[in-house]
């Protein structure tokens, strides 16, 4: 089964140790600057919003690339950097719709998501279950199951 | 480890900045944060020196656990001398700039001197800069947080910074940074602004690194379970905030209620938490919006809140409609209860206003409660006051003083030098709710014991986070004992003093002790930070900051005769409620206190207990 990361912002708190835990897998040091998954703090509507890669299925990143330095894993579905390929000419970045693909200067390469090989560390250490990694074609799930529970199927005496 | 190893020197009358390596014999007796900042603070300061003059200095500093994934690793602290009580002051805050200071590689920032014009520093990784700050001069925090972010073009900048009210010289002035978070107590704040220091701008991309990785993560992620499963951190706190405490501590009388001539407030279920969850009647929504963490918190206590749009406050200030942060238990206490004020939308008003102007609001609501208290006794007149009536319960008073302490002018400036020098001024120093000239928090020490010996003997003044002992008098943390007897409360302060210490030395926050203890903490130090961290050896390390506080301030002047508290506290018994004819028994727990520290009977540690703590 093909997985997908799941963001609820209304779970969020705000907390960034999905950053922490996504730098830390990468670069073995918590820095949330080098974070592939990022935490949007929309004070003045007091809310928070976590955003990265979906993954997409045509990905314009993998398009864009011209040394094919983006390949998608077909384990998991993730598009991934193969850092070893990549010539840092940041085509990709303007190309991602999204802005999930973003160029790292210490490196002289791109970063992004490429889901932890099917074990994505921001979802491991979400306190608040806003980041999940549930079955890809199940994603509206839950949604679609808080309007079922609202739909009134309460027998209509008079119908 | 754990530690960057550096930090930076900051003089301003030179204007120079000098990067210096970290003392790692310090390291191992203080730790970091309160414990480290204050060690390098009293090794260099003259404790007889003007607080607000350019001989003192100011510390902004990192704990070894800031910017970790240790569950609510993103404190900072700022260590110096406080302009309120002349004694040591440490504030300590959370937010987003503690991590960002220690990604840019620096464990903490001595600041000296006095910039001969308004300055900011610059902080990007190794690039630090004093720059010119005179556009923001005047400015509010949050205009200057905006503008310096556009100004560097950089929506991920942190910045820490002073209102008018930490550079007019309003003695419990706060620094805040992201907008409302706050180094609020003891007027830190208001040594910034003497510096003509606007704002400290952070940009860190550097990585924080830890000794034994693995055995870190696992030593947190077995931490923040502990505290994801305790109905206190993991239910009470990210449901209600603090404010979870303001119905409890109403019901068992320990509420101090018009500058604490009563303990019970008839109207504090109008400004509980669960009050903020409630629609309100006017546009049938919640004050509150949600919960928020600061950086690398699971508990998420932080409250945001949105005022109603139709309130009277509002009608001037269009921005105040946005959600920004709420009230805390402190904070709706002082503004509150100890104002007789019930109006939770005008609490937030006031809560926004030292937010956005930079000042204590459980110093401002205290000395606004004292203020009311003469009005009404007719010591301070309508004249003296700008033409408002400073009646108890006045809704518009605390919202049009909240006003004048923001813009530190007129009656507002008298306000802000807090309730000593305002009670004495006016003629009833006896009115007074403070201890070393520092405004008291929200437990009434007649109906919990226990705090009002942690206020008498506080080192930055009458505070509850020195010593919380309400978690065990009143909810049972780690053991309950008896909110109304003095018994036992003697090593039950000194035992909270020092592992609160050694907590406020590590980088996280104080309210994780909810659920954890210092043998909690000293795995994920010990996997993080060189050296062996032991529950034995931190319940050392509290101790001897707890024991350096103290020489400061006895250096400074102060004596055992200010370990005391105001007369209506000793002398007046409380009228109502479980505590009904009982005043504080400071007099039977303070003489323990002091035998139990290893202090003379004036309170001055003997030649002994220094040796045993390496002091001497």
């Amino acid at each position: 089964m093909q997985r997908s990361l799941l963001l609820k912002p209304e779970k969020c708190t705000g907390c960034r140790q999905c950053e922490m835990a996504c730098s830390f897998e990468k670069e073995r040091s918590f820095n949330p600057a080098r974070s592939r998954i990022r935490i949007f703090d929309l004070h003045s509507q007091g809310r928070f919003v976590p955003y990265t890669c979906t993954q997409c299925a045509e990905a314009w990143c993998l398009h864009a690339c011209p040394v094919d330095a983006i390949q998608l894993d077909a384990g998991t579905g993730a598009k991934v950097v193969h850092a070893n390929l990549c010539v840092g000419c940041k085509v990709c970045t303007i190309a991602c719709p999204f802005g999930t693909v973003n160029y790292n200067a210490d490196s002289g390469k791109v970063d992004k998501c490429d889901l932890c090989g099917g074990d994505p560390a921001c979802a491991r250490s979400c306190p608040t279950g806003a980041i999940t990694y549930v079955d890809a074609e199940q994603t509206g799930y839950d949604k679609m199951r808080l309007w079922a529970v609202k739909t009134d199927t309460q027998p209509h005496a008079q119908a | 480890m754990g530690w960057t190893g550096k930090f930076l020197r900051v003089d301003l009358s030179a204007g120079t900045v000098k990067v210096e390596d970290l003392n790692r014999d310090w390291a191992r007796q203080y730790l970091g944060q309160r414990g480290l900042a204050t060690k390098y603070y009293v090794a260099e300061v003259d404790p007889k020196v003007d607080p607000l003059s350019p001989a003192n200095k100011m510390i902004f500093t990192t704990g070894p656990l800031t910017g970790t994934a240790a569950s609510t690793g993103g404190r900072y602290s700022v260590v110096t001398k406080g302009p309120l009580t002349n004694c040591i002051a440490c504030s300590n805050s959370g937010g987003f700039f503690g991590n960002e200071l220690k990604n840019a590689g620096w464990d903490m920032v001595i600041v000296e001197g006095k910039s001969p014009k308004p300055v900011y520093l610059s902080i990007e990784n190794e690039t630090v800069e004093i720059r010119d700050a005179s556009d923001y001069w005047g400015k509010s925090v949050w205009e200057t947080e905006h503008g310096l972010k556009a100004l560097h073009q950089d929506p991920l900048l942190r910045v820490a910074s002073i209102g008018a009210a930490g550079e007019r010289g309003v003695l419990y002035a706060g620094i805040i940074n992201d907008l409302h978070r706050a180094a609020g107590r003891s007027g830190v704040g208001a040594v910034m602004g003497s510096k003509n220091l606007k704002a400290v701008t952070v940009r860190g991309t550097r990585g924080v690194r830890v000794k034994d990785p693995e055995r870190f993560i696992a030593a947190t992620i077995a931490q923040k379970q502990v505290l994801a499963d305790n109905a206190v951190t993991g239910q009470g706190l990210p449901k209600y905030g603090t404010q979870v405490l303001m119905n409890v501590i109403n019901e068992m009388g320990a509420m101090p209620t018009r500058n604490f001539s009563a303990v019970e407030f008839e109207g504090a279920h109008k400004i509980s938490g669960e009050a903020m969850h409630e629609p309100r009647a006017t546009d049938g929504k919640a004050n509150l919006v949600t919960n928020g963490a600061c950086f690398g918190c699971t508990i998420a206590c932080g409250r945001i809140s949105r005022m109603d749009p139709g309130h009277f406050s509002i009608a001037s200030r269009p921005q105040y409609r946005d959600a920004s942060g709420g009230v805390e238990y402190e904070a709706a206490w002082a503004m509150g209860s100890d104002c007789g004020v019930d109006d939770l939308e005008a609490c937030t008003f006031a809560n926004f206003m030292c937010n956005e102007h930079g000042f204590d609001p459980i110093s401002f609501g205290s000395t606004l409660a004292a203020a009311m208290e003469l009005y009404e006794m007719g010591a301070l007149t309508k004249e003296q006051t700008g033409g408002v009536e400073l009646k108890f319960g006045s809704a518009e008073a605390l919202v049009k003083m909240a006003e004048l302490v923001g813009k530190g002018e007129g009656f507002g400036l008298e306000l802000g030098q807090g309730s000593r020098r305002f009670c004495a001024k006016y003629g009833h120093p006896e009115l007074s709710m403070t201890v070393k000239g520092q405004e008291f928090p929200a437990y009434d020490p007649r109906g919990i014991q226990g705090m009002g010996l942690t206020y008498a003997t506080s080192n930055r003044g009458a505070c509850h986070l020195r010593s919380y002992t309400v978690a065990s008098e009143v909810l049972g943390i780690p053991f309950k004992t008896d909110p109304l007897v003095t018994d036992g409360k003697a090593a039950l302060v000194k035992a909270f003093q020092d592992a609160t210490a050694a907590f406020d030395a590590s980088g996280l926050c104080i309210f994780t002790t909810f659920a954890w203890g210092l043998e909690n903490l000293a795995p994920q130090l010990d996997a993080a930070c060189e050296g062996e961290w032991t529950p034995e050896h931190l319940l050392e390390v509290g101790e001897r900051i707890w024991t350096i506080e103290r020489q400061f301030n006895l250096a400074a002047g102060m004596t055992a005769q200010d370990d005391t508290l105001p007369k209506r506290l000793l002398k007046d018994a409380a009228k109502t409620g479980p505590a009904k004819g009982l005043t504080s028994g400071l007099d039977k727990m303070l003489p323990e206190y002091y035998q139990l520290r290893g202090w003379t009977p004036d309170g001055v540690p003997t030649a002994e207990t220094l040796k045993r703590l390496e002091l001497a």
